[in-house]
């Protein structure tokens, strides 16, 4: 065992111990320091690898890649945080992939069984995922049309895609030597991922990326097997794991079985879901700010539900402004955060505690719904679906079964909305109909602007 | 080989549940930060990429590692630093529960 085995292992204890960390917000950036400090060792260790002899194109490509990698991770804003996330799932699959493409290069026809098998998995894993994290990126950043585009037979000739790339590994194990075949099997994987994200609208984004950290951190693991780093295969196992928890509890919070997800056959769901008839009728009321203003001088205790909306309107920051006003005069102000209220897991958190939301008063789903009873007031923002009552009463809505923010059982609920238009499933939002709503129509920055002055006043 | 390849198998297994252990003990609160410092950690692909690029096998490969020492730096560098902004952000109200 060399000097730099045991460099990996404490910078694998490292590792760990930095995931752990992350079981806290208390915790969270010491533990990350120690990962970085494990990072750091290993970097620092494998410079002296016997193997490596030349350190030109290693400090340039040092250089370069810090200085990208730095300037997304210091200016980004957290809006973007999901389409930066996509694309270093990509960079990191297609690192995977070029190194396999290296090794097939180097050893070729002496590959042995085991050996090509690993590279073939570590180059189709790797290709699938750089090209579906590129258009999961492109799509979130509003460069690809995020509606699904969806064809006739599409998971059939997806399926056949896969089977004959999978055909063409198996051949590989016994004939390493044909080289013509390995591209054509790269080129196939990178086919499949474009193909596999296309069907995806912008709004089913949270489970694929979720999906994508986890076929990254399985490209990861690959190279770790056919490089013998035993590192890589803890850190790409650990990142598989994570990423697959996150994609399973999406799919809970979407109302989406695993294994829909698994075949990648999810956006067939949205063209079934934009037909059903809307059957809850009623009158809708609407409020003005200053009809607004009074209900909160009588209430004791809101629940603020954020959705994307809010986010996409850039109201987060008066939000929180108005909860501040709000705690100020002795009323109890908490958030119910949705799962997916956001373009990935957690995302709604991070946007706000950048507007200066405490933690401890942001809510999940669980523990949030036995309070809505008592409280006064249910402010939504930008929220729809997750707030549909639907999802529980209604059989044939095709929301039923998907957990919600039990908002209706709020004593009074205001809804802040630009206009009476369903939500991402295309479903008519029954909480809108039920006497104690009232809708605020217009954009939620300006509603809460004016709502500002008439409470200053 | 074949025992290489069992050792690598039985890390892949035990890392696979360790994950799971410790990420479901991850809260929602922090799982954006958790993914992008997923994401850091997996840049870890740059020890092997170091050496794709720095062992003077072939030009081809020398230029494959290149790129994949830029992909798996900028992986490194800008997750770490994206974690931590977000961890910072991150704060606790004055009492109030």
């Amino acid at each position: 065992m060399t000097a730099l085995s045991y460099f990996y292992i404490v910078s694998a204890i490292l590792f760990i111990l930095g995931l752990k960390g992350l079981s806290s917000p208390k915790y969270a950036r010491r533990g990350m320091f120690l990962a970085e400090l494990g990072m750091l060792m290993a970097i620092i260790g494998t410079l002296f690898h016997h193997e490596i002899v030349t350190f030109q194109w290693i400090i340039i490509g040092l250089v370069v890649g810090s200085i990208f990698g730095g300037v997304m991770g210091l200016w980004i804003p957290m809006t973007a945080v999901p389409q930066r996330t996509a694309l270093s799932h990509s960079m990191g699959a297609l690192a995977a992939t070029l190194v396999g493409i290296s090794e097939y290069v180097r050893h070729g026809a002496s590959l042995t069984k085991v050996k090509m098998t690993t590279i073939g998995l570590e180059v189709v894993i790797g290709a699938l995922t750089f090209t579906g994290s590129l258009m999961a990126a492109g799509k979130l950043q509003g460069l690809l049309p995020g509606a699904p585009i969806t064809y006739r037979g599409q998971n059939v000739s997806n399926i056949a895609l896969l089977s004959s790339t999978i055909a063409i590994l198996i051949y590989l194990m016994f004939d390493p030597a044909a080289s013509t075949l390995f591209f054509l099997m790269v080129g196939l994987a990178l086919l499949f991922g474009f193909l596999l994200v296309i069907p995806i609208g912008a709004a089913d984004m949270p489970v694929v990326i979720a999906l994508l950290n986890s076929y990254a951190g399985l490209a990861d693991a690959s190279m770790g097997f056919v490089l013998m780093n035993k590192i890589q295969i803890i850190t790409g196992s650990l990142d598989g794991t994570s990423g697959f928890l996150l994609s399973l509890l999406m799919c809970r919070a979407m109302n989406r079985s695993a294994v829909n997800v698994l075949f990648g056959a999810f956006g067939k769901m949205q063209v079934e879901e934009a037909g059903p008839a809307v059957d809850a009728r009623g009158t809708v009321r609407s409020i003005t700010p200053e009809e607004m203003s009074v209900l909160f001088e009588s209430a004791r205790s809101v629940i603020v539900v954020p959705g994307y909306g809010m986010a996409v309107a850039q109201a987060q920051y008066g939000v929180s402004e108005l909860a501040n006003t709000l705690i100020k005069r002795g009323i109890q102000v908490r958030y119910a955060i949705h799962p997916v209220a956001g373009r990935m897991p957690g995302h709604m958190n991070v946007l706000l505690a950048e507007a200066n939301v405490p933690y401890d008063q942001l809510y999940e789903m669980e523990q949030i719904n036995p309070y809505f009873a008592e409280a006064d007031l249910a402010l939504v923002v930008g929220a729809n679906d997750v707030t549909n009552p639907a999802a529980k009463n209604n059989r044939s809505s095709p929301l039923y079964g998907m957990p919600i923010l039990e908002v209706e059982r709020a004593k009074a609920i205001i809804v802040m909305k630009r206009s009476m238009r369903p939500g991402f499933a295309g479903v008519d939002n029954e909480l809108y109909y039920n006497p104690k709503c009232m809708m605020l129509f217009g954009d939620a920055k300006e509603s809460l602007n004016r709502l500002f002055g008439v409470l200053k006043s | 080989m074949t025992t290489e390849l069992e050792i690598g198998l039985y890390i892949f297994m035990l890392a696979g549940f360790l994950g799971y252990h410790v990420i479901s003990r991850v809260p929602p609160l922090l799982h954006t930060p958790l993914m992008s410092a997923t994401n850091a950690i997996s840049g870890i692909s740059l020890i092997g990429s170091l050496v794709v690029a720095g062992a003077d096998y072939s030009r081809l490969s020398t230029i494959l590692g290149f790129i994949a020492v830029v992909c798996s730096a900028s992986n490194v560098v800008g997750g770490f630093l994206i974690t931590d902004r977000m961890l910072k952000m991150f704060k606790k109200g004055q009492g109030r529960a």
